[in-house]
């Protein structure tokens, strides 16, 4: 099955996992090129999306997975013709033959921005950093059944914290993606929770990278 | 740093529907345009985007030399509050430009629950929400749609009116404005000469007298306004300007698929119906034009569902042929192809099943009645022969579910017709004992009534709402006959139906009602989240005004009706006749065993009536 690499930036950050699928469903059918579908009572367009994105997240490496009726044509063109067909924020960056499994996915490397309208708080580069450095911490996250407390600091591979500017600190995280799986947003969620006094006015998260369990770049 | 309204958008719920950016959405060079066009909807991104009348229009002034037209929704609450609190004015989705700093600001209106949010949105711009306080050319509010069959509950707050289908008349105005504007004319200036262009209504330009007795007196024009305004039409649907390049929407709307629509007008003629009268005469487009329409909108979309729409799609005479090439089109480029709005005949029930698109589990009646004289006095051809012969077939074909849809309060409605809706249902289900293959399943009846809303431009326009508590009544005697538990009963709640139907026949006064509802919290009306029946009823009394005058009174044949001075094309004696015709419980056929003489046909000057 063919594999296709995007990114997901600017105003399509917005846009849902599900909203994605039937973007790219309607731009394969816009660029010509026909999805096969799912058998059964309700004919699906075969398209998947690993490691669903929440709303408001960037990413410059998400993978698609699809599968084309007939002949497959040329790998640069499907890229070309599906950007021709996308909106602003959706570039198909890659398309290539086979990939890895998607069940071997296991870390991403998350960059979460803190914006401080004030300034950055003194010593907050320091406290976020001894925060993720600590043996647990505990985190609600919603559920099926309701919130539950998740501690996050198994999930967390590596952590490096910066000052960016007066008014913006930088968390670059390597963290668990798959089974168990750590939502970066968690991490801002931790500051709020428990460094208050270091509590950002506005939080941006950019997915960068993933990795397969031997953390090499996972494609 | 991250700037206000990406700040906002995390916290709203379904944020995409406020950035725009879809695909096929129209971005100029603002240095080529003259004319900055904000094209507002009064209701939410899904509800306003699944309107085809938007998207026409939006394409005919996008088409212009010079003109950009730009989308404007409503907000939801939470976007609102967030909206307030930072002082973050409305914007136009495709240029993120202030609403306020727009030429021209355009409102479709397409029923009277939405009415607070065109103040609400004029408020949220920053715009004043008074005709008479917008006082040069900029922000010219101007307004279309349904509702500008009766426009004056709105006259206050808009500079005029355009009335009938807008594909021709939309371009001659914004012309106009191109040119007021590069002349400098004032906005009176501009007023005077818009309402020379047919079918536009400038209300500023008349006044209205009432008698003591609280009903219109006299409406007096100046200016040389005229006295009838006449609904524009397209008479050549063939030829008239199609949006083959739709916007395609990112996140999911309520009609999230491309519409063509086949034919305009209705041979039907059922008595309650605005739009079965108000859209005609009858003006076909041919299946060929419609075929290649809907393949273009197909490949350019990649839409995978098409409806074809209309109000009565079976009495399409070119329904064979466009579903003839089309099924085979979409067959084999995977696209659903979905045909509402069928009637319960021959043809349509082989079409049903070579579209496959009905579900094993949807078949779905409006017979508006249950007892055939009342069936007969609204002029709902629909017998109870056909609905149970239908749905035998479709029971042993195994079909498990039926929806079935009527009204209360219709006129001349006892007792006896509320109890026939129980006996429909009973012989629906004894139909489905003595016909249904799989009877492990189950069945499910779905029963909704509505509560009868007169409309203006129907020969129901005179009558009387029944009160709340009559309805309410006849909702519970109805419900106290249903004994099976495969009945599932819903009713509308009374008192939306009672302020549509204020709204709907209004006056000029009930300006200063929409104007306090709103200041006090009244939005998104349609909305259950957010009807607020007692803002309303306050500002009634505020006002000074007593709802029931628009309501249980009903209005006399002899009086001056407000909507008088807009002439949809069926004749008021036609719709008097029709209403002493519902008072013998006789019908009218359909316009195509006969022309029955609304008049609508005058209308027309290069083809004939097509019903």
């Amino acid at each position: 099955m063919p594999r296709l690499l995007f990114e997901k930036t600017g105003e399509a950050v917005w846009l849902s996992h599900l909203d994605m699928m039937r973007l790219f469903q309607r731009a394969f059918k816009r660029a010509g090129l026909p999805l096969t579908h799912t058998q059964g009572y309700n004919p699906r367009p075969s398209v998947s999306i690993a490691l669903p994105l929440s709303v408001g997240v960037e990413s410059v490496c998400e993978l698609l997975d699809f599968d084309l009726e007939g002949e497959i044509p040329d790998l640069a063109e499907i890229r070309t013709r599906l950007n021709d067909a996308l909106v602003a924020g959706v570039r198909v960056l890659d398309c290539y033959e086979t990939g890895k499994k998607i069940k071997e996915l296991a870390f991403l490397d998350c960059g979460v921005t803190l914006e401080y309208d004030a300034g950055v708080p003194a010593g907050a580069e320091e406290a976020i950093s001894g925060l993720f450095a600590g043996e647990s911490l505990l985190v609600e996250k919603k559920s099926k059944n309701g919130p539950v407390e998740q501690d996050i600091i198994p999930m967390i591979r590596c952590c490096l914290v910066t000052k960016d500017d007066a008014n913006t600190v930088r968390i670059l995280a390597r963290v668990c993606c798959q089974n168990p799986s750590l939502n970066p947003m968690q991490l801002a969620a931790a500051i709020d929770r428990y460094i208050p006094e270091c509590r950002p006015d506005h939080v941006t998260c950019r997915r960068m990278e993933i990795y397969d369990t031997k953390e090499n770049v996972f494609r | 740093m991250t700037d206000l309204l990406q700040r906002i958008l995390p916290t709203v719920q379904k944020p995409a529907r406020y950035t725009g950016g879809e695909y096929n959405e129209i971005i100029k060079n603002p240095e080529d345009v003259r004319v900055n066009v904000a094209f507002c909807f009064p209701d939410t991104y899904e509800i306003g985007m699944s309107n085809v009348g938007m998207r026409i229009l939006y394409g005919v002034m996008n088409e212009m030399d010079g003109v950009w037209c730009q989308r404007v929704f409503a907000p939801w609450g939470d976007m609102e509050a967030a909206m307030r609190s930072h002082d973050l004015p409305l914007w136009a989705l495709e240029s993120r430009r202030p609403v306020k700093e727009f030429d021209m600001i355009a409102f479709t209106i397409g029923y009277e629950m939405c009415y607070t949010n065109i103040i609400n949105m004029l408020s949220l711009a920053g715009v004043p929400i008074h005709a008479s306080d917008r006082k040069g050319l900029e922000n010219m509010v101007f307004a279309g749609g349904v509702c500008a069959f009766n426009p004056e509950p709105l006259a206050e707050f808009i500079d005029f009116f355009s009335l009938g289908e807008g594909e021709q008349s939309t371009v001659e105005i914004v012309a106009l404005y191109d040119r007021a504007k590069a002349e400098g004319w004032s906005k009176d200036a501009f007023l005077v000469e818009v309402s020379k262009i047919p079918g536009v209504y400038v209300p500023s330009f008349y006044s209205h007298e009432y008698n003591a007795d609280g009903t219109l007196g006299s409406v007096t024009s100046v200016n040389g306004a005229p006295k009838v305004i006449t609904k524009r039409i397209v008479e050549d649907l063939d030829n008239a300007y199609w949006p083959t390049k739709m916007i395609v929407p990112s996140t999911e709307i309520v009609h999230d698929r491309a519409n063509l629509e086949v034919f305009r007008g209705c041979i039907r003629g059922c008595r309650f119906c605005q739009a079965g009268f108000s859209c005609r005469p009858v003006r076909k487009k041919s299946p060929e034009v419609l075929y290649q329409q809907a393949v273009a909108t197909m490949e350019d979309s990649g839409h995978n569902e098409i409806t074809l729409s209309s109000l009565s799609t079976s009495d399409y005479r070119g329904l064979k042929a466009l579903t003839d090439a089309l099924i085979p089109y979409c067959h084999s480029n995977n696209i659903n192809l979905s045909v509402p709005s069928l009637r319960a005949d021959n043809f349509s029930r082989e079409l049903m099943e070579k579209l496959q698109t009905v579900r094993k589990s949807g078949l779905t009646f409006a017979p508006e009645a249950g007892t055939q004289r009342l069936r007969d006095v609204i002029n709902k051809n629909l017998t109870e022969d056909e609905i149970l012969s239908t749905c035998a077939n479709a029971f042993s074909g195994g079909w498990n579910n039926v929806k079935l849809y009527f009204m209360l309060g219709l006129p001349t409605e006892t007792d006896e017709d509320v109890l026939g809706i129980a006996e429909l249902v009973y012989k629906i289900i004894k139909c489905w004992q003595a016909n249904a293959t799989n009877k492990k399943r189950g069945l499910r009846v779905h029963v909704a009534t509505a509560f009868f809303v007169p409309k203006p431009h129907t020969p129901f326009q005179w009558e009387a709402q029944i009160t709340q508590e009559e309805y309410l009544r006849r909702c519970k005697l109805l419900k106290s006959h249903f004994y099976s538990k495969s009945i599932e009963y819903d009713y509308h709640e009374p008192n939306l139906s009672r302020l549509d139907a204020v709204m709907a026949r209004g006056d000029r006064r009930l300006g200063a009602v929409i104007e306090e509802a709103a200041k006090n919290g009244a939005r998104l009306d349609g909305w259950d989240e957010y009807f607020r029946y007692d803002i309303w009823m306050d500002a009634f009394k505020k006002c000074g005004i007593d709802p029931n005058f628009y309501t249980v009174r009903g209005f006399g044949e002899d009086e001056l009706l407000p909507w008088d001075g807009m002439d949809v094309g069926v004749s008021k004696g036609f719709l008097l006749r029709e209403r002493r015709r519902a008072y013998e419980a006789r019908i009218t056929e359909d316009c195509r065993h006969g022309c029955a003489g609304c008049g609508a046909n005058c209308l027309l000057k290069e083809v004939a009536c097509d019903a």
